[in-house]
């Protein structure tokens, strides 16, 4: 039930925005406010009676749907959906609170359209029934088309169309798979699925993923749509919607397809290695604040799932811990390029400069998600990025070298960004008035750093915390206790 | 000589053809006497009275009878498939009448409107009951006929005279190809009906029965509007007025397919391995053309009758997997289908009214934003046809995909996909254009702000509530769809 009073609370808060005849845009977003910030109660409420021992499904509920093909209405939570919840619920508090404060015309609409999507992204963590967790994926798309489509940049009719073809190319592979799939094991309930050996099927899912996270060469969406995107429609984009992607993996093509898994490994290992490269070394050659945060964002999500295709503890349990931190980090970035382009016009590094002086909490903010970012020593992604190598030093030295080189040029790209921002000499486009950060964007910006600072302290809240502490055997025994 | 004896006439059976045909007799009479500006009000309250009283004489043999069986010397059938499909073709009749009554049309010819149609679903009523070649074609040229004539019922504009004129050549043309097929099959076996060919194919000369049969094929592609049988639905969609359009798309296809899934599997069991390879073969052919050419279109409605076509591919693919899960998901996707081309043709028809020129992609700029429901609602129709949720579609994908899966036929899922790919790009052209264009390139209305169109908007609302609905509460309609097809006996298991 709890379920799915999460995935509901935020559709139906939706709908009430799109219904009811707001006196005023300030009562609409402060309603849309209310309703994050209830979602995120109710998930804090939940995280703290949840029985984190044995990892077992909790909370779940289900309803007969479409018998036919035993397709049914099947949701719960494992403890590692737990945290994604936790992290759509957290993102989307910060992008709505964005969103309201920036006053976006018909805000109304742009605000339910948040919600609408946050929706949706529970309903992706938390589905347990084969066709309803494509549903919701499919689900999420839409409210993301008309966001980015509307109220995006000026590019934002080519960024749309080429992240909704790229993105429904890969998901309708994956709806053949899912059929067969579902018809192989004469049941769409992902929890009695059982495994299959076929290597099309495994194929048709990682298609869908491989182009949602991105991994590369499938991110030829990510830089137009992340560049052309409302600052908190990319944060959400990049934080939480591609962790529904690394999610995939983690939930149904990791466990369902154990040979295939085992033959597509080392393939899967070389893309995203080279992704990892090639992201971070775009993203240090990017001219814009966004370029930055979009090739570190797809850099991050090819180590995550490096991680992942380790397939032992240690890989697992850092992957999903950078699942958490990346969304934060890059919801956190995305939001505060937003704040610099508001105040600049423009994110072109070359115009930019010298922020830091009299702007004392934007130097302060930026710093700091950008230093645990580039995961210094004692940051909850050095945690996090420590336990994947370790984890795939145990696959092949070689694919550690790698992921060491990249956290080089992780350091990299982020210095580079906050020295071309903060410091160096005041660039051209930042006017002499341009203020600090309002103490709304800090409401909106700090909760963000503060639970990385957080994790960071105790990173063992989140590993210590999930797979029922045993990621590999849970894998292996298809979440089934 | 045998001696011809009447036979038993099952008036029950025919309830819903009666009632449409006396609601046509009533209004085409009464609308010559009454006068004018009483007319169009009289004759839409007849119209919309006798649908809903269609329908409900359909949904009451529908839960009686449980068996099906033959009536009136055996040339109709009364049985659940037939009666799902007068249900559906009332349903879109009733709607239709939303559509039409603030229509721009003369009041005069209110009377043929609405007498037409009224016929041309009592036509479509007949033919998806029909048992033998014979009914099957009469029902056929009953209502092609009416819709001829109301495809053309505009006089004045040119478009619809030629539209009217290319549906009456085409559609005779594979009117005439149906007859010359049944004649072959007759030949072959010696009988009409649809049991008895099926028990005479055994001795029958093979060469003959398989010329018949995929001469029956072409005849009745050419309703469905499939690829390459299609070629007058471009013209026919946009030339005919709007609301007719969107009967067309929905009861025509509905009645069609129903009746081609019947035949088939009636009457050509044992040729099983040949139409559902055919029938694969013009599914392929209809995704493949339908889309390419709906991606050039800049007219909605010429858009959305390509977008008709590729339909027919999908509706296609279950009917030609010949499995009984094929013929429940034919006829789930048929019910959200049908509601979602009334729907998306009646949004259309009130921008039409509003401009008082062709819709085209390019103006319906700005109209998201500027009528917020309609708006909305025409985005859940362009998103559904797609496949996304919040519409049934959604399933009805899924399904179709699924009977094609279990048939072994993985490949005939994959070319729907690469389809529905394709598609994306016009389907989201109306969304985009409706919401994303800047104000700059929107167009004014004419005539300044448009009347209020209360009975088109519930049409609306209805469409609406039926194409998400149908996501819902999807196991109750598959259940109505496994009864209406549970007594056929499927050429594949």
């Amino acid at each position: 039930m709890t379920t799915t009073i999460l995935i509901l609370l935020p559709v139906v808060g939706a709908v009430g925005l799109w219904l009811v005849p707001w006196a005023s845009a300030r009562a609409a977003g402060g309603f849309a406010v209310l309703v994050a910030l209830g979602e995120l109660a109710l998930w804090v409420g939940t995280a703290l009676n949840f029985d984190f021992a044995g990892g077992r499904l909790q909370h779940d509920a289900e309803a007969v749907w479409f018998a036919d093909l035993d397709v049914a209405y099947k949701v719960g939570l494992y403890d590692f959906s737990l945290w994604l919840v936790g992290l759509t619920a957290v993102v989307t508090v910060a992008a709505v609170g964005y969103g309201f404060w920036t006053g976006r015309e018909r805000s109304a609409v742009y605000l339910s359209l948040l919600l609408f999507l946050e929706g949706a992204t529970v309903g992706v963590f938390t589905a347990q029934d084969l066709l309803l967790f494509y549903l919701f994926f499919e689900a999420m798309l839409i409210p993301l088309y008309v966001l980015i489509g509307v109220w995006g940049g000026p590019g934002r009719l080519g960024a749309t169309f080429k992240f909704i073809a790229y993105t429904m190319a890969g998901s309708l592979l994956m709806l053949v798979a899912v059929i067969a799939f579902g018809l192989e094991a004469d049941t769409f309930d992902m929890t009695e699925m059982g495994t299959s050996s076929s290597t099309w099927i495994f194929l048709g899912f990682a298609a869908a993923f491989a182009v949602k996270a991105p991994i590369w060469p499938f991110h030829g969406w990510l830089p137009d749509a992340y560049r052309e995107a409302p600052p908190e429609v990319a944060a959400v984009l990049s934080g939480v919607i591609s962790k529904a992607a690394a999610y995939g993996f983690l939930r149904i093509a990791l466990p369902s397809f154990p040979e295939p898994v085992a033959d597509w490994r080392v393939p899967v290992l070389v893309l995203a290695s080279i992704g990892l490269v090639y992201g971070s070394l775009l993203a240090f050659r990017a001219p814009d604040v966004r370029g930055i945060v979009a090739y570190s964002s797809l850099a991050q999500m090819n180590l995550i799932v490096i991680g992942l295709f380790a397939l032992n503890d240690s890989g697992l349990n850092g992957a999903l811990l950078q699942m958490v931190n990346h969304g934060l980090i890059s919801a956190a970035l995305f939001l505060l390029a937003g704040a610099i382009e508001r105040r600049c016009a423009t994110g072109r590094l070359d115009r930019l400069g010298g922020m830091a002086r009299g702007r004392p909490v934007l130097a302060t903010m930026l710093i700091a998600t950008g230093v645990i970012a580039l995961a210094v020593p004692g940051s909850s992604a050095f945690a996090a990025e420590f336990l994947v190598l370790n984890g795939i030093f145990d696959v092949g030295w070689g694919w550690a070298v790698v992921g060491a080189i990249a956290i080089v040029l992780a350091a990299m790209y982020m210095l580079r960004l906050i020295s071309a921002v903060l410091h160096e000499d005041v660039g051209p486009a930042v006017p002499e008035a341009a203020l600090d950060l309002r103490p709304a964007e800090v409401g909106v910006v700090a909760p963000l750093v503060l639970v990385l600072l957080v994790l960071s302290f105790w990173p063992a809240a989140v590993t210590d915390h999930v797979f029922g502490g045993e990621p590999a055997a849970a894998v292996e025994a298809r979440f089934e206790r | 000589m045998t001696e011809f004896t009447n036979p038993a006439i099952d008036w029950a059976a025919l309830a819903p053809e009666l009632i449409l045909l006396g609601g046509a007799s009533v209004v085409v009479v009464l609308s010559l006497f009454l006068p004018l500006r009483v007319r169009r009000g009289f004759c839409a309250v007849v119209a919309m009275l006798c649908f809903a009283a269609a329908g409900a004489a359909a949904v009451a043999l529908f839960v009686t009878d449980e068996t099906g069986r033959a009536v009136v010397a055996d040339a109709i059938r009364r049985d659940r498939l037939a009666e799902l499909g007068q249900i559906l073709v009332a349903g879109a009749g009733l709607l239709t009448v939303g559509v039409s009554f603030r229509e721009p049309e003369r009041d005069e010819r209110a009377g043929e409107w609405y007498g037409l149609l009224l016929t041309a679903a009592a036509g479509m009523a007949f033919f998806v009951a029909a048992n033998n070649l014979m009914t099957l074609f009469l029902g056929l040229e009953w209502f092609s006929i009416c819709l001829y004539v109301l495809t053309a019922i505009s006089v004045e504009r040119l478009p619809a005279l030629e539209a009217g004129l290319k549906y009456l050549i085409v559609g005779s043309f594979g009117s005439a190809i149906l007859l010359f097929g049944s004649a072959f099959v007759y030949g072959a076996t010696g009988a009409i009906g649809f049991e008895d060919i099926a028990q005479g194919a055994g001795d029958a000369e093979r060469l003959f029965l398989v010329i018949g049969l995929a001469m029956i094929l072409v005849g009745l592609a050419f309703k469905v509007s499939a690829a390459p049988f299609h070629m007058w639905t471009p013209d026919v969609y946009q030339g005919a007025p709007t609301p007719i359009t969107g009967f067309m798309a929905a009861a025509t296809k509905v009645a069609a397919l129903v009746l081609t899934l019947r035949l088939l599997v009636t009457a050509f069991p044992g040729e099983e391995e040949l139409w559902t390879i055919a029938l694969a073969v013009i599914a392929c052919v209809s995704l493949a053309w339908g889309n390419l050419a709906a991606l050039v279109q800049t007219d909605v409605k010429r858009m959305l009758a390509y977008s008709s076509v590729s339909h027919a591919g999908f509706l296609l693919i279950p009917v030609a997997v010949g499995t009984e899960l094929g013929g429940r998901a034919l006829l789930y996707y048929l019910i959200a289908y049908a509601a979602m081309s009334v729907g998306s043709f009646a949004v259309v028809a009130i921008r039409e009214r509003e401009l008082l020129q062709p819709v085209t992609v390019g103006n319906l700029a700005g109209f998201g934003w500027e009528r917020p429901f309609l708006g909305g609602a025409m985005a859940v129709f362009m998103f559904g046809f797609i496949g996304l949720p919040p519409a049934g579609l959604f399933l009805g994908k899924f399904y179709a995909f699924a009977a094609a899966v279990e048939r072994g036929w993985a490949w005939l899922a994959v070319v729907g996909v690469v389809a529905t790919v394709i598609s994306i790009h016009y389907y989201l052209g109306v969304v985009r254009a409706m919401f994303m264009q800047p104000p700059e390139l929107r167009t004014a209305p004419a005539g300044g702000s448009p009347p209020r169109d209360a009975p088109l908007q519930a049409t609306v609302v209805a469409a609406l509530v039926v194409t998400v609905g149908s996501l819902v509460a999807a196991d109750p309609l598959v259940d109505i769809a496994r009864d209406a097809v549970e007594f056929l006996r499927f050429p594949v298991s």
